[in-house]
C-alpha cells in the first residue's frame, strides 16, 4: 500500500474570535471491505481511517467518525475560532490501530 | 368459497405482515431507520440542518458534501441507498466557529443523503437530499 500521508491547510495567523477554516487530507485508500480481488475472487478486507480528531492546545476542537462510505484520500474540512496562540494537532486513526499526526502552530492576536 | 384476486392479495399482505412470506423489503430502509434511531433516540424533526451537495455527482466514488446545523453538537451523515447507511459523524466543540463539516463520500447509486443534527440538549433534527449519481462508487 502506498504511503499514508496527512496534509493540512491551516493559516499561520488568525484573529482572536474570528472563524478560521481548516482543511485536511490524508492519502489512504479507504479499503471498504466490499471489493473483490480480481484474481482470487476473495473479498479485500476493510482497512480505513475510522477516526479524525483535531486538538488545540490539547483540547479536542473537532472530531469525525468515518465509515467505509467516506471516499479514498479522505478530505475533512471544519472551522474553529481561537482565542489564544497555540498548536493545533491533527490525528487520524487507522482500523489497524496506527495513528498519523501533524502539528501546526497558529499565531492568534 | 371462491377466492377472488382481491382476497388473494389481502391474504398475501396478511401473511407478509406476520412475516410468513418474503416481501422484498429494502433492507437498507430498516438499517437506515435503525441508524437514525440509534443516534437520535427517536424521530428527528425535519429542518435545522442543511446539506450542500451537487445535484448530479459524476463520480460516485467521490461526492463532496457539506453539512451545517447551527448550534449542533454533532451531525450524523447517512446514505440511504448504499449497502450500509453509515457515512460519518462530525462532533463539534465550543471552539467550533460553526457546526459545519465537509468531506467527500462514496455513493453506490442515485439516492438520498440524510443528515441528523443533535443539539447539546439531545434534541435532533434531520434533512434529506437526493443526489443523482451517474457512475456508482462502492468499489464493486
Amino acid at each position: 500500500m502506498s504511503k499514508i500521508k496527512p496534509r493540512v491547510k491551516v493559516p499561520r495567523k488568525a484573529k482572536a474570535g474570528e472563524a478560521v477554516t481548516i482543511k485536511t487530507l490524508i492519502s489512504h485508500s479507504m479499503e471498504s471491505g466490499q471489493r473483490k480481488d480480481k484474481k482470487t475472487g476473495d473479498l479485500i478486507p476493510r482497512k480505513i481511517i475510522n477516526k479524525f480528531v483535531a486538538f488545540y492546545n490539547g483540547e479536542t476542537v473537532f472530531s469525525a467518525d468515518l465509515e467505509p462510505a467516506v471516499a479514498a484520500n479522505p478530505y475533512i474540512q471544519f472551522s474553529v475560532k481561537l482565542s489564544e496562540p497555540g498548536t493545533m494537532r491533527f490525528e487520524w486513526t487507522d482500523d489497524d490501530g496506527s495513528t498519523y499526526d501533524v502539528e501546526k502552530k497558529i499565531k492568534v492576536a | 368459497m371462491e377466492m377472488t384476486r382481491r382476497d388473494l392479495f389481502a391474504l398475501a399482505a396478511g401473511l407478509a405482515a406476520v412475516g410468513l412470506i418474503n416481501v422484498p423489503a429494502d433492507a437498507s430502509t430498516d438499517e437506515l431507520q435503525a441508524a437514525i434511531e440509534k443516534f437520535a433516540g427517536g424521530t428527528p424533526k425535519t429542518g435545522g440542518v442543511e446539506i450542500t451537495a451537487p445535484e448530479i455527482a459524476e463520480n460516485g466514488n467521490t461526492v463532496p458534501i457539506e453539512v451545517d446545523a447551527p448550534g449542533a453538537a454533532s451531525i450524523l451523515v447517512l446514505a440511504a441507498g448504499n449497502p450500509r447507511p453509515g457515512v460519518a459523524t462530525f462532533h463539534f466543540s465550543k471552539m467550533s466557529a460553526e457546526s459545519r463539516g465537509a468531506t467527500r463520500i462514496r455513493l453506490a447509486k442515485t439516492q438520498e443523503v440524510v443528515a441528523v443534527a443533535k443539539m447539546a440538549d439531545g434534541s435532533t433534527t434531520m434533512a434529506r437530499r437526493e443526489i443523482k449519481v451517474t457512475i456508482g462508487g462502492c468499489g464493486g
